[in-house]
């Protein structure tokens, strides 16, 4: 799936996917001094849907809650986040800058559509105060109609009823509609979604992906998607970067890294869900071990108490190996090395 | 909606019911005989065997119960055993001191819990918020009567700014009214205030951890607003069932504040009625302050309603 179906001047001129939305340099979130998140760096350009994936504490949800400067109490980020159309770096920004960022620039889908709205306030009024906040409707009853339209467009029944609903009277699902009506509701550049379906109803998961993707189509934005579930990604997003014990340890087009995963913690992710490969006994593969808690991950490459590759070397850090424009991994061991040898583009930095 | 009204009416009635019928058997219990009392240790026998007919103090006890709630229900609740005086027109009047000192009280106790709690909610983690943590203990700590007696030693003795006690009703002269009542107020609703502002910044913690906080953050609204916009009607409704509960103490409160300020309340009337042994006056008064506390938490189950869409049980 390519980006908008329209390019615009811009996309011609950078001779690229589109001009960069979103540039992220060297980001840190630490409490204390103990690191969470480490050196995550990459670029999501203007109409890329980008996946961001690991297991649960590999530093996924922190680096999404950085990027909008929702970190909560006690942790702090450092590094450069530059949003396109933004004058300043979001990390180390006060909070009236960000303020005017928030909601407007970047918005965000949470995880939890059950607690992400405020129970004593009707949707209608919680999608329109999106508007009247950065005032993009010019008058509070343009900003009503402009919700009601809003949630007419993420699938809701009876738009006008919805919008005069409290939270408590619609499923889950619906929630996270409205959720995503207010987090369109000002056409942001950057979409954050911080793993939108894990809490729905199988049934009505591909539903909201497909509204969450039309939304993004629609408004030539930018997305990072985050979640832990490879067959998600595989559907969304073009482009996918593996986060494991806070940092990036690979990153590459979703075909390339899925098909040729170069790390081995990306092998033993994809490994674990194949669930047409048993062992002797009928049993699923998994990864041995299990995620260390926070700040207790190995020095040097932070996968290698867990990997069957792990040697000596592994002590110390894997040096990113760039294997294209956005591409590359960190593994002093990758898998498939003799016959998927680094594509040819010498010198290619990090994204 | 009109079934949880109707239910919560229902519960107020029986509360009112077996809360007048403790009343009753407690004072009916009370050893010795009001008549007698009322008379004196010297009266004969039948004078007062004269007046216990003529109280009605021979009848049953049911009986004697069912014409005492039929006085107050009627508005009419008889005279009393020992100045003969009607009952009912005395306990308008105090009733209506009490209600200024405790509903002025009140007031003053939300106007300051309520902005105290919130700061000391957000800076819980900075000296400013600990401070006022540590001073509103102390407000706990210091019981209405001796933050009165405080409050007069400094304000009305040695800087003379505010008469030390007395009453005058604010139709008579609204200057010297409230002159009168800055001191009780202050002391009721000060040492109110600080567990007030306790339960308001628990209830302010909890709603910051909220992620719907989160959300209004992520919009683009500054903290402040956001709490302020969608952090404090839900943290209104912890608040609110503490403020019915806390009405008895208040009331229990102004019973001391209206004998150290000198102000004829209800307070006053009951411990007057009480070293008189005038018991009939005494049960009325008590039955008073108990319906007080029941209705308003009765209102109180009605605000949870208005704040909270969730208890509404009808469909939109």
């Amino acid at each position: 799936m390519s980006a908008a179906p329209v390019t615009t001047p811009e996309d011609d001129a950078s001779g690229k996917a589109g001009a960069d939305v979103l540039v992220v340099k060297g980001l840190d979130v630490s409490v204390r001094h103990q690191k969470l998140v480490e050196d995550v760096t990459f670029t999501v350009r203007s109409g890329e849907r980008v996946g961001l994936i690991g297991e649960s504490g590999s530093g996924k949800s922190l680096t999404a809650l950085a990027l909008m400067g929702l970190l909560p109490e006690g942790l702090t980020a450092t590094g450069s986040v530059q949003v396109d159309g933004v004058g300043h770096d979001l990390v180390g920004a006060d909070e009236r800058a960000m303020s005017r960022v928030r909601g407007r620039d970047i918005a965000m889908v949470f995880q939890e559509p059950m607690t992400a709205l405020n129970p004593t306030m009707r949707v209608g009024d919680q999608v329109a105060e999106a508007m009247l906040i950065h005032r993009t409707r010019p008058s509070r009853r343009a900003a009503r109609v402009a919700a009601v339209e809003l949630l007419g467009q993420v699938g809701l029944p009876d738009p006008p009823g919805t919008a005069r609903a409290y939270p408590h009277q619609l499923s889950g699902g619906q929630r996270q509609r409205v959720v995503l009506a207010l987090a369109l509701a000002n056409d942001p550049a950057l979409l954050v979604c911080d793993e939108p379906t894990t809490a729905l109803d199988v049934t009505v998961q591909a539903f909201v992906l497909d509204l969450i993707v039309q939304g993004v189509l629609d408004r030539r934005a930018a997305m990072v998607f985050i979640t832990h579930d490879l067959a998600v990604v595989a559907t969304v997003c073009e482009r996918v970067m593996v986060m494991y014990g806070g940092r990036i340890v690979e990153a590459g087009p979703v075909q390339e890294v899925f098909t040729r995963p170069r790390h081995r913690y990306t092998q033993g992710l994809l490994g674990a869900s194949d669930l047409t490969v048993v062992d002797d006994r009928g049993r699923l593969a998994t990864i041995p071990g299990s995620v260390p808690a926070a700040g207790h991950f190995p020095a040097g490459c932070v996968f290698r108490n867990r990997c069957q590759h792990a040697t000596a070397a592994c002590e110390t850090r894997p040096s990113w190996t760039a294997t294209g424009d956005d591409a590359g991994f960190a593994c002093h061991h990758p898998a498939g090395l003799p016959d998927a040898a680094p594509r040819a583009t010498p010198g290619g930095g990090r994204p | 909606m009109t079934l949880r009204l109707l239910q919560r009416l229902a519960i107020l009635v029986a509360s009112l019911v077996v809360s007048s019928v403790i009343v009753f058997a407690f004072m009916a219990v009370l050893p010795g005989d009001p008549a007698r009392v009322a008379l004196g240790v010297n009266a004969s026998d039948a004078a007062v065997a004269e007046m216990r007919s003529e109280f009605g103090l021979d009848r049953s006890p049911v009986a004697q119960y069912l014409s005492w709630v039929r006085g107050l229900v009627t508005l009419d609740p008889g005279s009393s055993y020992v100045s003969g005086t009607a009952i009912g027109p005395q306990l308008a009047d105090r009733l209506q001191v009490t209600l200024w000192l405790v509903v002025t009280a009140m007031v003053v106790a939300l106007v300051v819990a309520i902005p105290v709690g919130t700061v000391m909610a957000v800076r819980h983690r900075q000296v400013s918020g600990l401070a006022l943590s540590a001073v509103s203990q102390l407000g706990v700590a210091i019981p209405a009567f001796l933050a009165g007696i405080l409050l007069i030693t400094v304000f009305a003795v040695k800087l003379g700014w505010l008469p030390a006690n007395g009453w005058t009703p604010p139709a008579d002269d609204p200057a010297m009214f409230l002159k009168q009542l800055v001191l009780p107020v202050a002391s009721l609703g000060l040492v109110q205030a600080a567990v007030l502002t306790r339960y308001v910044r628990s209830a302010v913690l909890d709603v910051l951890r909220e992620d719907y906080l989160r959300t209004a953050r992520a919009k683009g609204l500054p903290p402040m607003r956001a709490l302020v916009r969608h952090g404090l009607r839900n943290a209104a409704v912890p608040v609110v069932t503490v403020l019915g509960l806390q009405l008895a103490t208040l009331l229990i409160g102004a019973v001391v504040v209206e004998r150290v300020f000198v102000i004829p309340g209800l307070g006053s009337l009951l411990l007057d009625s009480v070293s008189q042994r005038d018991l009939i006056m005494v049960q009325d008064v008590v039955m008073i302050l108990v319906m007080a506390v029941l209705v308003v938490n009765f209102v109180v189950d009605l605000l949870y309603v208005l704040i909270d869409p969730r208890l509404r049980v009808s469909a939109r």
